[in-house]
């Protein structure tokens, strides 16, 4: 479903990626890690066209995504997040979601006032568990609660890729349990890349996960065989391999 | 029903007072007066949309206003002139009528022009500036600089235009004599209605989607984006509305006042514009239909009093309201009733 050949992104003569290939297959819930600098959100840029490469293709089914303007590619089905997350605060959580839901809709149809709740934007709370607060203002919401709002938003717009950069940073323990259970339903029927530095929740709900470093991909399989290669625990870890994925006490 | 009447009622009381009771009981020229204070409060409603809900700081509708000016001082000085030319180019020494004029003899051609070209130059500029990314103060230095302009061309084509003094003169508008009471009566309830009627579309506009998506992109353009929206769009429509809304209140201004020139539609006036709006209350629509009356019917008062201090007066008072009420007069009538009911 979304294939990247040999991507190049330079800034200022820094490489931040260094001939990326990357293929996730459609239905897949892919994790992406590596240390920091290792070019994970330039990835995201680059697929959400945020930042044009230098060189290098990135298909999306049979679209080429490379020189299309930001609004373009979500509206071919690419959704994202930002780690820091930007939702409207003066609007409620109900109106942030319908706004995304209405994203298809021409311009002049949106002057219509708003009837009901659709069906997109009642799933889209029911999944994220917002119902109890759609009519609250967004600016009220917990740190958690946007982030889930935001990927209400995603849902809401019925994404066939959905990206998700940090999407558990800054949450307490209860609220990571969460937000895993929600990725791992969300994966049922999308297909999901997370970019994630958080190593006990890619143990507890990672399948595939692909290892960059240095703008380049370095390894790409299971949790397992990932935390079990050397050179992953080399330079991601570090010399603390007692630290490393799997193998925490 | 008994929620739609509740709330419906200021827009209908205050529609009462506007459309009854003003004209019964204010003598020719305070209606004259009044009239005048509701062609800027239609701007002020443009403004309210494009910068208070928008957020996007316009210090030019001044050109709107005037290129509505224009068009319709152009056919009132055509029907003036009735076949010949109109008085200041024959003193200008033109001798044929320019070919930018000849349309303008038709009533229809002028008020949709008055209407329609704003809105051409915003979707123009807007497309130019929005896509570019251009926002915030850049956009303003613009819009500003794009009002310094046009008195420059308007000064500058003195045979075009009637250069500094612009037009004056008016007798009469669709065969009615403008110097008669009751055209004023009639062109004041005019002014009156399209205000009513623009006002409450704009209300419904912010409170559809549109509305809606127009708040997203004042606090987060760049997240729109990733909603699958144009933001640029959705700026240059609105930014289109707001200037069309200045054109049609240029062309009743002027059988209202008697007078469109450069000195009425430049920087200064464009600015007093938003000041109106942010002493009003630039978050409610109707502050800034309330600012542009307030303000107005203040400027008469003061400067029948005195003479030149109104400058710092305005100037003081939008000090005043940006740093103990950025809500504007609306915000404090607004925290006073709740004062009031807790």
């Amino acid at each position: 479903m979304l294939e990247l050949r040999d991507v190049q992104v330079v800034f200022d003569g820094f490489r931040a990626l260094d001939g990326v290939d990357l293929t996730v297959p459609e239905g897949e819930l892919r994790f992406l890690i590596g240390p920091n600098g290792a070019g994970k959100t330039t990835l995201i840029d680059v697929i959400t066209g945020l930042t044009r490469p230098a060189a290098g293709s990135v298909r999306f089914g049979e679209h080429d995504l490379v020189g299309r303007k930001e609004h373009q590619i979500v509206r071919l089905g690419v959704g994202r997040t930002f780690q820091t997350s930007v939702v409207f605060e003066e609007l409620t959580v109900l109106e942030n979601i319908d706004l995304a839901a209405s994203f298809r809709r021409p311009l002049w149809s949106l002057a219509r006032r708003r009837r009901g709740v659709s069906e997109a934007v009642e799933e889209a709370l029911a999944r994220t568990g917002l119902e109890e607060l759609a009519e609250r203002s967004a600016g009220v919401l917990s740190h958690g609660q946007r982030q889930w709002l935001e990927i209400g938003m995603l849902l809401a717009q019925r994404p066939k890729l959905l990206l998700l950069d940090e999407p558990v940073a800054g949450m307490s323990g209860d609220e990571r349990q969460r937000t895993g259970e929600l990725l791992t339903r969300i994966a049922d029927d999308h297909t999901v890349i997370v970019v994630e530095h958080d190593m006990e929740f890619l143990r507890r709900h990672a399948s595939t996960v692909t290892v960059l470093h240095e703008g380049r991909v370095l390894v790409e399989g299971s949790v397992e065989q990932v935390s079990a290669d050397p050179r992953v625990q080399e330079v991601y870890l570090g010399r603390k391999a007692s630290d490393a994925v799997g193998n925490r006490p | 029903m008994i929620r739609m009447l509740r709330r419906n009622l200021p827009f209908a009381t205050v529609a009462v007072i506007a459309l009854v009771a003003a004209p019964l009981l204010l003598e020719p020229f305070r209606l004259g007066l009044l009239a005048k204070y509701l062609c800027y409060a239609i701007v002020a409603l443009g403004i309210g949309l494009v910068w208070g809900k928008g957020g996007m700081l316009t210090l030019g509708q001044g050109v709107f206003f005037g290129l509505g000016g224009y068009s319709m001082a152009m056919y009132l000085k055509l029907t003036e002139a009735g076949g010949g030319l109109p008085d200041f180019m024959v003193w200008s020494g033109v001798e044929h009528l320019p070919a930018l004029w000849v349309p303008f003899a038709n009533p229809v051609f002028a008020l949709v022009m008055a209407v329609l070209g704003p809105m051409l130059i915003a979707v123009i500029l807007g497309t130019l500036v929005f896509r570019q990314r251009v926002r915030g103060a850049y956009f303003a230095i613009l819009t500003q600089a794009l009002a310094a302009a046009m008195v420059i061309l308007l000064v500058g084509q003195q045979g075009l235009t009637g250069g500094t003094n612009g037009m004056t003169n008016f007798f009469e508008l669709f065969g009615q004599d403008l110097a008669e009471d009751s055209t004023q009566r009639l062109l004041y309830l005019a002014v009156a209605v399209v205000l009513g009627a623009l006002y409450l579309a704009t209300r419904q506009l912010v409170n559809s989607r549109y509305g809606r998506l127009l708040v997203a992109v004042r606090d987060g353009e760049d997240r729109v984006r990733f909603l699958g929206y144009d933001p640029a769009l959705v700026k240059t429509v609105t930014f289109a509305l707001s200037a069309g809304m200045a054109g049609l209140a240029g062309a009743l201004f002027v059988p209202v006042v008697g007078i469109i020139s450069p000195a009425l539609l430049g920087v200064v006036p464009s600015l007093e514009l938003v000041v109106a709006v942010a002493v009003g209350g630039r978050h409610v629509l109707a502050g800034a239909v309330l600012g542009a009356v307030v303000m107005g019917y203040a400027k008469t008062a003061f400067s029948e009093q005195f003479a030149d201090g109104w400058l710092y007066l305005q100037g003081a008072l939008f000090i005043l309201v940006m740093t103990l009420a950025p809500k504007g007069v609306i915000g404090v009538m607004g925290r006073l009733r709740r004062a009031r009911t807790t």
